[in-house]
């Protein structure tokens, strides 16, 4: 269908349309200029040193690394039994039940901040760092359990069968045999939960009370031309980091493929 | 009674179901219940600092009929479905590149490599569209340097457009993946098939290839549709003040003009037309292109 050399040159073309903006990052915060435009101008990490000196930034970071940790968790858990129930057990109502645990990856961002908001203020409640961890849960969730899908689909199930022919217990045989197994996407999806929750903005801006997590910082601070310079700093040691913990997870995820044996072509999806 | 209950228990259905349920009562807890006091919320009146629970239609009345909600409304469809046709237009012949050029075990890295920008921080990338497209950006300081054009180009930022394409860079992966995946699941006898029986690569392209990758293409049309209408960011950050979507209004409602209900209304509506629209174009795709069951 497609000439072989024209296809090549387009494919090209692609990767820096994808790639310019992610490549700009790094440019950015090492220029020595206070605007964020081009020419460039000379090579500095002074605002390196500005973003150790911003106080309000490392709240903002503590608040987002511990939201981020915590609905990992909360996500894996709900997402292990899920992907379990989904890939091992027959029963009516299923794929329903699992489309609709789903929907938040389809779902606008701004519906699930709205109806949060909704009810937290209907309730009486105070908004809090739980609020926003509730609602990177609902997000993280159908991440999670398309990875782990993959991870208990490659299960053996002689293995459990073994275990329960040689006398364990369920609970001994989940712990001893089947976690063991599926530990690399476990580690997989609780790195992309992590990643996810410390990224999102829109659930946390509409829920964030008087303490913001990182983006919504981030979005206060891109009003300041002034800062526009050491945010690009920030976004460089964030883009590092999602690149390790990504990194990490895809080798994680291509382990755990490996140790059932079988072909790896897919990707995180 | 009692044994009935303790075989069922004890049965493969009841154990998943077990299973199942804290993830789908917290899905229910924190989607379907929230989701249900939106609309409710919708139907009611805010009074300053009080709400008026009386029922009453009003909040939909000026969601669909006031001019500025229907301005807003029509602008935000039209750059959601500009956003899903440039996306799904541009991932089709990547997808089709790593499924059908790439060597099998490189594909994995490519998918990796398509996917990384989507993790990486999403108000930054936004914003550096802005740098990109910028009076003073990239794209207008490379032609000038070129000689190109004399005067830097203004209408490439704050506008419809820069809206469109920062949108469609954001959900381009989400777009290659459903498209690879459905092109990865073609038999490629099949394409030998077809040429064998003499149809030359555009007819095969188009009578086999295309067509059983249709599942494909229409899940990325959805996936990237629905989720598009909501941006808040994006039209904020490079819309300027004609790129506005609903989404900014439907924020603008519930913070500063202390119009929840209203915002609700706003909200609910603009779901609704996404899943009508995109409902349509899936049954129109089954009834009319009849892909592979």
């Amino acid at each position: 269908m497609f000439k072989g050399k024209i296809f090549g040159i387009f494919i090209g073309f692609f990767l820096v349309f994808l790639y310019a903006p992610t490549l700009l990052l790094p440019i950015f915060a090492f220029n020595d200029s206070s605007i964020v435009s081009f020419p460039l101008k000379g090579f500095t990490t002074e605002w390196f040193g500005v973003l150790w000196n911003t106080s309000p930034l490392h709240v903002a970071a503590k608040n987002s690394v511990m939201i981020a940790i915590t609905a990992a968790t909360l996500s894996t858990i709900l997402g292990t039994l899920a992907a379990r129930a989904g890939t091992r057990y027959k029963f009516a109502g299923k794929k329903p039940a699992l489309a609709f645990i789903m929907l938040p990856m389809v779902l606008p961002e701004i519906i699930i901040g709205v109806s949060l908001l909704v009810v937290i203020i209907q309730l009486g409640m105070t908004l809090s760092l739980w609020s926003i961890i509730l609602g990177h849960v609902l997000i993280c969730t159908p991440f999670s359990i398309a990875i782990l899908n993959g991870a208990f689909m490659n299960l053996d199930q002689s293995l459990e069968e073994a275990s329960f022919d040689l006398g364990m217990s369920r609970l001994k045989t989940f712990w001893l045999i089947t976690i063991p197994l599926v530990l690399p996407g476990l580690i997989s999806s609780m790195l992309i939960a992590f990643t996810i929750s410390l990224d999102e903005f829109i659930i946390a801006f509409f829920l964030a009370g008087t303490e913001p997590t990182l983006p919504v910082y981030i979005w206060g601070q891109l009003r300041f031309p002034a800062k526009l310079p050491s945010l690009m700093a920030l976004g460089t040691i964030l883009l590092v980091l999602s690149l390790l913990l990504l990194g990490l997870a895809e080798y994680f995820r291509r382990r755990g493929a490996k140790r059932t044996g079988q072909m790896n072509t897919g990707g995180f999806i | 009674m009692i044994a009935g209950w303790r075989r069922w228990r004890k049965s493969e259905a009841a154990q998943g179901m077990l299973l199942l349920s804290p993830t789908f009562l917290f899905a229910v807890v924190l989607l379907a219940a929230p989701l249900i006091m939106v609309l409710s919320l919708s139907f009611w009146t805010q009074n300053y600092l009080d709400l008026d629970k009386t029922f009453t239609l009003d909040n939909y009345k000026t969601a669909w009929g006031a001019p500025i909600y229907q301005t807003l409304m029509a602008r935000s469809l039209k750059i959601s479905l500009l956003v899903t046709m440039f996306t799904v237009l541009l991932a089709f012949p990547v997808a089709y590149y790593v499924s059908f050029r790439v060597r099998p075990e490189r594909k994995s890295l490519w998918i990796f490599l398509i996917t990384i920008p989507f993790w990486t921080s999403y108000l930054m990338r936004i914003f550096l569209w802005k740098v990109i497209l910028g009076y003073n950006g990239v794209v207008n300081g490379s032609l000038l340097a070129t000689g190109i054009i004399e005067t830097p180009l203004s209408f490439i930022l704050y506008n419809q457009n820069a809206v469109v394409l920062t949108l469609g860079h954001a959900w381009i992966p989400f777009a290659i993946l459903p498209i690879y995946v459905a092109l990865e699941k073609i038999d490629r006898s099949l394409l030998e098939a077809a040429e064998d029986l003499g149809d030359g690569p555009i007819r095969r392209f188009t009578r086999v290839t295309l067509p059983l990758a249709m599942p494909g293409v229409m899940a990325a049309t959805v996936i990237v549709f629905i989720p598009t209408i909501g941006d808040y960011v994006t039209p904020r950050l490079v819309g300027g003040p004609n790129g506005l979507m609903i989404a900014n209004m439907i924020e603008l409602q519930f913070k500063k003009a202390n119009n929840a209900p209203l915002g609700a209304a706003l909200a609910l509506s603009a779901m609704l037309i996404v899943s009508v629209i995109a409902a349509l174009f899936v049954f129109l795709n089954r009834k009319y292109l009849k892909g592979p069951e």
